[in-house]
């Protein structure tokens, strides 16, 4: 949760997932869409803001993993799944798609990083023209993804987390989701950003952000 | 110089004014990381209900000009649960812990207000007759005199707690809903709850909330807190424990001048995590710059011709 202005309006935190660290530094990566990261975008070097992290859980990815993970980003979803495509060197399949050529951000460090890459766009500007759901299914119905022992991890805006977690379903795929709601205190109190599972309403921030899809109710 | 900040509401003495407003604070241990619970005058824990409530469906809040809209819907894990699974946590520390709770009928008030005093560690209770997020019909609790009086007047009967009743700022005239409830047995008044509102999307041209209404809270309803404060405090005798919005010591002291014995603090927790401790330092530098040796003698200060 980090602060974006130093006044009472806007009065809340935002949440971010962390993007990037490299010695003492953590880096985020947004896209300005409101209030809150038009005042980041305008904030000083040097200023001084309050952030509380990290916070939440992480994409369960088991140790001595030997299935192959998919990760999807949708647009700025790809700030997420970055340190996990980092983290996989050389052997996640991305599937990275956005409106338009220009909302890809970072796509040459994601492709030198990936084993493989689908990129598509909206408009066609670059790669695919669709969505990633489409490339995804394309891509599934080619292999045997029941024997394959695939796992997908996937950020970006809820349509997209949906599409995903129903083909997830139908090729019997576990997929885990990065959700987003909107958040007050983001340490489990106020209870705002819950999301309807089987289980009942959960916390995005506390038992999420990355959920089961499986176990989401869209 | 030595200082006195404990405060008394009712029979319950607090080590000092602070004390968390229900709903904002979980049920203490979603805090602990942050905050030295055993500084707190009192934890107010997230409303609860005899039987287990899911709450409302999402979006359920949404930031508003210096404040926020909620919609939770009271979700909480029930009494029982509560019971076994919170009280043992919250008993490790040396801090007063209150209860807030609620009932659909004047029945339910009065079954869980029996439940919650019988269980060990539980030093007062809070009367939740003001939720803005309940069904149509519920809001007379804490809106019709006669109804107020007679809920009020069914838990007064079945616990020996100290009983606070907290008021709805959504009526023509608190001080009157503040009398009935003292008529009826309240021991001290939380003043207030949220103020009903709504937000609009003007681009989807749909309510922003699943509920569509929801709880206003935050700096902007300071100033309507600060003077339903006022004016209840020249109303009643019982101690009152203002909230609605404070954010800094300097926002406390306001609240204490108006009449109010303690504070409560609530969204600010969301917004700066250690908030309530923050916010006591404050209230003790105030002390020591204004040569103040007892923060009693604070309370109901602007009143003074």
């Amino acid at each position: 949760m980090i602060e974006v202005n130093r006044g009472r309006d806007p009065l809340l935190k935002r949440a971010f997932s962390l993007f990037r660290k490299s010695g003492n530094d953590l880096q985020i990566l947004y896209r300005i869409r409101g209030r809150g990261t038009e005042l980041l975008g305008v904030m000083k070097e040097g200023t001084c803001i309050d952030m509380i992290g990290p916070l939440g859980n992480r994409y369960p990815v088991p140790m001595n993993d030997s299935s192959t993970p998919i990760i999807i980003a949708g647009g700025i979803g790809i700030a997420s799944v970055y340190p996990l495509v980092e983290q996989l060197a050389g052997r996640a399949l991305v599937f990275y798609g956005a409106r338009t050529k220009d909302d890809l951000l970072m796509l040459d460090e994601v492709r030198a990083m990936a084993r493989e890459i689908h990129v598509s766009t909206d408009d066609g500007s670059t790669g695919q023209k669709g969505t990633i759901a489409d490339s995804l299914v394309s891509f599934l119905s080619g292999i045997k993804s029941e024997d394959s022992g695939c796992r997908i991890y996937a950020c970006g805006p809820n349509p997209l987390l949906k599409a995903v977690s129903n083909i997830s379903v139908q090729h019997r795929i576990r997929a885990f989701v990065s959700m987003e709601e909107h958040m007050a205190c983001g340490v489990g109190a106020c209870l705002g950003c819950v999301v309807k599972t089987k289980g009942g309403y959960v916390r995005v921030c506390k038992e999420g952000p990355v959920l089961d899809a499986s176990e989401i109710i869209w | 110089m030595t200082m006195n900040l404990s405060v008394r509401i009712g029979t319950l003495e607090l080590s000092n004014p602070v004390m968390t407003a229900s709903g904002t604070f979980g049920y203490g241990e979603e805090y602990a990381e942050f905050v030295d619970l055993n500084r707190l005058g009192a934890i107010v824990v997230k409303g609860l209900s005899l039987q287990p409530k899911e709450g409302n469906p999402p979006p359920r809040i949404v930031e508003t000009a210096s404040g926020m809209l909620n919609a939770i819907g009271l979700q909480n894990i029930g009494i029982e649960r509560f019971i076994s699974e919170k009280i043992p946590f919250l008993r490790t520390y040396d801090t007063k812990v209150i209860v807030n709770f609620f009932g659909d009928s004047v029945e339910e008030y009065a079954a869980a207000a029996e439940r919650l005093s019988q269980a060990e560690g539980i030093h007062a209770l809070e009367m939740n007759i003001s939720c803005p997020n309940k069904q149509a019909g519920w809001c007379i609790f804490g809106t019709d005199p006669r109804v107020t009086a007679e809920v009020v007047g069914a838990v007064r009967k079945v616990t020996r707690l100290p009983l606070i009743v907290k008021l709805s700022p959504n009526v023509t005239d608190i001080s009157l809903l503040a009398k009935v409830a003292v008529d009826a047995g309240a021991d001290a008044l939380s003043v207030i709850n949220t103020l009903t509102g709504m937000s609009i999307d003007i681009r989807t041209r749909r309510p922003r909330l699943a509920n569509r209404t929801g709880g206003l809270s935050g700096p902007a309803i300071k100033p309507v807190a600060v003077r339903m404060v006022y004016e209840v405090f020249k109303a009643v005798k019982v101690p009152i424990i203002g909230m609605g919005g404070i954010m800094s010591g300097e926002d406390a002291i306001e609240f204490m001048l108006a009449g109010a014995a303690a504070v409560a603090v609530g969204t600010a927790n969301f917004v700066n995590p250690s908030a309530t401790t923050d916010i006591l330092d404050d209230i003790i530098s105030y002390m020591e710059n204004e040569g103040i040796s007892d923060i009693n003698d604070l309370k109901g200060a602007a009143h003074a011709d």
